[in-house]
Parts: structure tokens; sequence; C-alpha cells
């Protein structure tokens, strides 16, 4: 490398959709780089040769892309080679590109970042990947046909990637769905203006490609079960995900107006409740919608609701900002689309009206303890200090569970405290043959590391079918 | 996609559908629904599955035209195709000797008790059955179940047959002159539900319900479907359909059906007029 010559301090930006004109829509907020922008990014990466024990980006990113090699060919303008290069690894990059938590995986290793800002990683990868649909998907190269056949269930990260991967192997491969529609949680979750749905379905319309066969109305455990499939398969990969919505298990939760964030985004989303009467599938917003939790999920449904016409839009969240699991972007553009933060605020008890809606929150404020044993802050009450909060509408988002649907209906399939089927390190469950990956096994996590689990299905799949194991 | 094989008009505004959906056909339970989505832009809706037959891989599914995608699956014809289908869905009813099991019906509530008079009498039950509806036109199924039946009562709202008057008057009759009976069974609206239960509680009948609460994946996954009995929440679509009636907070499932009336209203509207 030669001499370094000035180094932009910040990432080149993002062009966006201002704040006041996005929250009329529900089209993508940032639109993502030019080839120039990318060029010019790209030119910031430092293209670390690491020194043993030196930690750079590909050691934070869960499927393990040669980052700084894909940076280097978007800097030569060779963006065909960048792409190649993230496809070994990642089947899914448009997605991630757009998602991922970058700022506590690859970014945060980047030696760049040590000083100045990070190189966005993640607006590359979005940008080749956007690159590449445009121009019409390569099908790499596949291993013949092996005779062998495994079943996925489920079409999320985890189901798409153990598929695809396992499909560029040699194997037969039909994904179960039970939804309509492939993509799980990218389809019925993310919302249209942070992962717009042509871009899922270009995803995977590539894994279709690839040879894998995909039939949605499969419930697996009601439709067919796993022992069902057994006899048909010589593997199986579970990646049901964690669809089970949390509730917070106090008064008035089932009231009219009061919704799981599941639901809430299942009707926007998956079902274009948004677009209705046109889509026939309604969703009802009030005034003054309180959104319960912290996360990414909390995000989405506080700024769908502005999208669908609330007035105002609450996060109501029972720590601080700086606990919550939300990335740090999306809580940025929350707060620019004018989502109100009520923080340290706990809920205990909704209140209706005589047709049986939600019309009040009661609340009480919190304080941070001092930390305990695991270092953690807990929330504690403050005595007294109850109050109201005219609201007409609920989300509760505070976390999903592993789905219950295929432990219940598969006997000996072992699973944890909190439903999650146990797996060791190679996906392996407590039944031969049976792999399982994804939210199923860690509770709600992410895209990325759902996608990694598939991956290490895959590769385990494959060493057990072919004798390796 | 999945062909309608045959379709039978019950009466004006109730179609029944034979579909083609050899999974479903071959797990179907009595007491179980599927979900169906009629197009792209359709709506995901439960209908109980009335009857079934795993040879010929078909589902069969009794409408009753109400609003927008019932009135639009009414007007679809033999050979068209349903999009989604989906099943069999919930837990099946759960099927044993009682002794005497009497089964209350309700409008289209009619042709959902059939699948299970059926399969409990096949238990060896003494199998009571009363049906009612608005008129006698649609006192579906009547033939069928009054094979099926050890006694069948009919009631009808403008007494154009049997009874002047509610299924419950017939139930509180019997029960009244002291018959014997050991399970009651109640398939229909929701608050012919609830007055069934009521009448039954006193005299400690375990009554069974199966709810219909707006859904919308039917897998457990949004809580769309959530109900309380016996004060915790339940997921009707997972946990159900069928409940013990003396535990079921109907008032809160009436609410709660109410959420998009107005929605309904202009969807239904639209539909009928450009189609
Ligand atoms: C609103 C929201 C926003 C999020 N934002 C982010 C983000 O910005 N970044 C990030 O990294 N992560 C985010 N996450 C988390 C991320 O989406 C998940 O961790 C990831 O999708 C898990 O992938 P999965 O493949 O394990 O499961 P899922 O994506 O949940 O897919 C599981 C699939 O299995 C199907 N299924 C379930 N049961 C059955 C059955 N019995 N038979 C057949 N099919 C079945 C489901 O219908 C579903 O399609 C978000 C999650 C939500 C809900
Ligand atoms: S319909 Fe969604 S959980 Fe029952």
């Amino acid at each position: 490398m030669g001499k370094p010559q000035k180094i932009r301090e910040k990432k080149v930006p993002m062009p966006e959709q201002p704040p006041k004109e996005r929250i009329k829509n529900f089209n993508e907020v940032a639109l993502g780089y030019t080839a120039e922008m990318a060029v010019e990014e790209a030119k910031r990466c430092l293209q670390c040769k690491p020194k043993e024990g030196q930690k750079i980006c590909v050691d934070g990113c869960p499927v393990g892309v040669n980052i700084p090699e894909f940076i280097k060919h978007i800097r030569e303008g060779d963006f065909e080679g960048a792409i190649r290069i993230i496809k070994e690894k990642n089947n899914l990059p448009a997605i991630c590109g757009r998602v991922c938590p970058y700022e506590r995986q690859c970014e945060m290793y980047c030696t760049l970042g040590k000083r100045f800002e990070p190189v966005g990683i993640g607006r590359l990868e979005r940008f080749v990947a956007d690159w590449e649909l445009a121009r019409g998907v390569k099908i790499p190269e596949k291993a013949p046909p092996n005779g062998k056949k495994v079943a996925v269930v489920g079409s999320g990260p985890a189901g798409l990637t153990a598929a695809a991967d396992l499909a560029k192997l040699g194997y037969e491969v039909t994904i179960f769905e039970a939804l309509h529609k492939p993509g799980g949680v990218l389809i019925y979750g993310i919302p249209e203006f942070r992962l717009p749905k042509r871009i899922v379905e270009a995803e995977v319309e590539y894994v279709k490609k690839l040879g894998v066969k995909i039939e949605c109305d499969v419930v697996v455990g009601k439709t067919v079960t796993i022992e069902d499939l057994l006899k048909e398969y010589d593997a199986i990969f579970i990646g049901t995900g964690a669809g089970l919505p949390n509730w917070l298990g106090i008064p008035g939760e089932n009231l009219n107006g009061v919704y799981s964030a599941n639901e809430f985004l299942t009707r926007v989303n998956l079902m274009k409740a948004y677009l209705f009467p046109e889509y026939d599938t309604p969703i009802r917003i009030g005034e003054r919608v309180a959104t319960i939790g912290g996360g990414n999920v909390a995000m989405d449904c506080a700024r769908t609701a502005l999208r669908l016409g609330a007035k105002e839009s609450y996060i109501v969240y029972r720590r601080t900002e700086k606990e919550m699991p939300a990335r740090a972007e999306e809580i940025e553009r929350a707060k620019e689309e004018g989502v109100i933060f009520k923080l340290l605020t706990q809920p205990i008890r909704f209140i209706g009206d005589e047709k049986g809606w939600v019309k009040q929150m009661e609340c009480v404020q919190m304080k941070l303890s001092e930390p305990d044993e695991t270092g953690r802050r807990r929330p504690v009450p403050i005595p007294g200090s109850g109050f109201l909060m005219d609201v007409d509408t609920v989300v509760v988002a505070i976390g999903q569970s592993p789905n219950p649907l295929i432990p219940k209906t598969t006997p000996n399939l072992k699973t944890g405290r909190k439903g999650e089927i146990l797996v060791d390190e190679k996906q392996r469950t407590s039944i031969e043959k049976i792999f399982a990956g994804g939210d199923i096994t860690t509770g709600n996590a992410t895209v990325i590391a759902a996608m990694g689990a598939g991956k290490r299905a895959a590769q385990a799949i494959h060493e057990y079918l072919s004798g390796k194991s | 996609m999945y062909k309608i094989v045959s379709k039978k008009d019950l009466a004006s505004n109730v179609k029944m559908f034979k579909v083609y959906a050899p999974r479903v056909a071959a797990k179907a339970k009595p007491g179980q629904f599927i979900i169906l989505r009629l197009h792209e832009k359709g709506e995901r809706i439960p209908l109980t599955i009335t009857d079934w037959s795993k040879e010929e891989g078909t589902v069969t599914i009794v409408v009753l035209e109400a609003g927008k995608t019932t009135k639009e699956l009414a007007s679809m014809k033999e050979g068209d195709y349903i999009l989604n289908f989906v099943g069999p869905l919930g837990k099946p009813a759960e099927v044993k000797y009682y002794g005497t099991v009497a089964f209350v019906g309700g409008g289209v509530g009619i042709a959902l008790i059939y699948p299970e008079v059926r399969a409990f009498k096949e238990a060896g039950n003494k199998i009571i059955t009363i049906i009612g509806a608005r008129t006698k036109d649609l006192l579906i199924f009547e033939d069928e179940l009054s094979k099926l039946s050890d006694e069948l009562y009919v009631a009808t709202d403008d007494d154009s047959k049997g009874h002047h008057g509610f299924v419950s008057d017939i139930l509180k009759k019997l029960l009244e002159e002291g018959k014997h009976i050991d399970l009651v069974i109640a398939v229909g609206p929701v608050i012919m539900m609830k007055v069934i239960s009521d009448l039954t509680r006193p005299y400690g009948i375990k009554t069974i319900v199966s709810l219909n609460p707006i859904m919308v994946d039917g897998t457990g996954m949004c809580g769309s479907c959530r109900v309380t009995v016996g004060g915790e929440t339940k997921f009707v679509c997972v946990d159900g359909p069928e409940f013990d009636g003396h535990l079921v907070d109907f008032d809160n499932l009436i609410a709660r059906n109410r959420r998009y009336l107005e929605e309904e209203k202009i969807a239904l509207e639209r539909f009928l007029s450009h189609g």
C-alpha cells in the first residue's frame, strides 16, 4: 500500500428521504450509494493486514465475509468481483447490507474506526448487492446432484441460508413455510421503509434459482409432522424463528387497540394493510400511539405508526436510551421522524372505554438500580410515581419467544428454559438427522446470526450425509 | 393454488365448497379449521372444516356470506382456484364416550357441528341435536344430522319450522324436564354460545364452545385471535378453537370481534360497487 493520503474522517453520507417527507410514505428511507460514492467510501479502507491476535472487520462478521478484499474490488471499480467475494459467504447481501447491526459487528473492529468513523461496510455491501440485483443475478456453479434430500422448515434467513448452501452442495432441498409468502421476519416483520419487499423477493428468487423448492401454506406440526418428513428426507433443518409474542401480563392487555408487535407489523407488511381498502386486511391506528419496548421491533412499530397517520407516536421504555437494544441508526431515525421517547417508564395497566377500546395507560416512573452481580442495572419503580397517559393504540414490542409448535408436536426434541430448541456447536438437535438454527435456538437475535447458524447447519448436514461425521 | 372441485348452494346465502387440498385432507380432524386467502390482495380468514375425504384429497367448507371475503368466495365457481388454503389448524375436538351429548348449532354453526356429531356418534354417544336458524331454508344439514341423531330439535326465528324461537329455549326446556345430558357442544353466533353456557352453568354440565375471533396467521404468531379464558389469555388458533364455555369471557370476545366493523363495511361496499 502506498502512503496514506488524506482520509475522509466521516463516512460518505448516505442519501436519504428527508424525515418530513418520508413519514408520509412507506418507501425506503436510505436511498443507497451511487457508484461514485461507493468508490469514494471504499477508498477510506486501510486494507489492514492484521498481526497475530489483532482483530479486524472480518472477525466481527458472523459469516466471515472477506471484507477488505471486496472493498478493494469496489475501490478498483470492479463491482462484479466485489459481489462474487461477498457471495462466497453470504447468500443474502442486499438484506444484510440494510439490516445488520454493523456498529456491533464488522464496523466495531474497523481500524479506521479507532480514530474516525469506521468504513461504511454495510453501505458498501448494500451497494454491490443492489448493483448486482439491477443487472440480474448470476447463479454460481453447483455441485452435481448427489441424490440426497433435505427438508428445511421455515423460510426466514436461517432456512434460506441453509437451503441455498445445501443446494450448492448438490442436495435436493425443499423449504416448507407456514405463511403464504417466504422470507420470515424479513417479509412479515421488518417494514418496507427499512427493507423493501422487492429486495427480499429478489433474494428468495436467487435461492429458488439455485434449485431450492419452496412450498408455502405448510404448517409443520399440523399439515405435516417432523415424523412425516423424516420418512421422506435424509435430514431436516428447523429454522422456525421466534414467532411467539411476549406480553406484559398486566390488566387490560386484551382491550381493543392493543396489538402485539407481530400483529401490528404482520397486518402492515405481510398483508399490506397500509394499502387498505385496495388490499383487504385493515389496521386501526389512533391519534396517540404508544409502543412499549426499546428494540428494533419497537422502533419499527413506532415509525410505522407515524406513517399510518398517528399524530403522536411514543416509545415507552423502562430503562434509558443507553440500554436500548435497537440499532443506534434506527433510534436516530425514529427521533428525526418525531417519535417521542418516554424513558424509564413502565406501563402497569391499560384502561378501556365502555366499548372495550383502550383509552389510557397507567405507568410508573422507574430508576436504574446499582449494578447487580451480573453488572446489569435493573429498572426499579419509584414509589408513588404513578401517572396516566392518554393513548388510543398500544403496540407491545417487548420481544418474542421461540415458536412452540414443532417442539410440542415432536416427541424427544429437547428444548431449553425458554422453549428454544437445544443444539450443539454443529446445530445438531437431540434427534438424529434433525438440525436447527436461528431464532428458534437462540430466541430473538439477528438476521446475520440466523444466517450464520444456517451456514453451520448446512456444513454439518453435509458432513453427516456424506459420512464424514 | 387450490382448486374448487365442487360448489353447492345450501341456502340463498350459504355455499358449500369442496376444495382439493390433499395434505389438509390427510390430517383433518373434527373441530379443526383452515385459513384461506383468495388472491394476492386478499385477507386471511379462518373457516371450519365441515368434512373431508382422504381418498379424494378434498376438504369441505361451508361459507355464510357476511363480509367482503365470504361474499367474494361465494361468487367463485367450480374449477376456480383459491390462492392459499392452509391447515388443518387448531386442536381437534376431544372425541370420546361421554354418554349423552347435546349438540347446539346456530346458523352456519349447524354445518360446523356435523363432523363432530358424526365422530361422537361413532364413539358410542347418544346424540341430541338442536339446530336453529332465522328461517327454515337456512336449516342446512338437517337431513344428515337427523340420520346421526337420536333426537333432533329444530327452531326458527320466523316460525317457518319447528319451535318458534331460539335453540336455547329448547335446551332450557330439556334441562328443566330433567333430561340427562353429560356434555353440551355449542357452535354458532357468539351470543348464542354465551346464552347456552349461562344456561348449563347452574346444572354443572360441561359445555364446549367453538370460538371465531378475528385471525391473521392462524399459527400462534400474532395474537389477533386472543381471548380471555378463565382469566388467562389464550390464542384461539392454537389453544382452541374449542374451550370450556363456562370459562370464556364472551363480552371480551364480542368486543374484540367488533374491532374492524367500520373497515369491514368499507371493504364490503367497495366490493359490491365494483366487484
Ligand atoms: C420487526 C423486526 C425487526 C427486526 N430488525 C432487525 C434488524 O434490523 N437487524 C437484524 O439483524 N435483525 C432484526 N430482527 C431480528 C431478525 O429478523 C431475526 O433474528 C431473524 O429473522 C431470525 O431468522 P430465522 O430464520 O431464525 O427466523 P424467522 O425470520 O422468524 O423465520 C421463521 C419462519 O418460519 C416459519 N415457521 C414458523 N413455524 C413454522 C412451522 N411450524 N412450519 C413451517 N414454517 C414455520 C415462519 O412463518 C417464518 O417464516 C428484527 C425482527 C423483527 C421482528
Ligand atoms: S391468528 Fe395470529 S396468533 Fe392466532
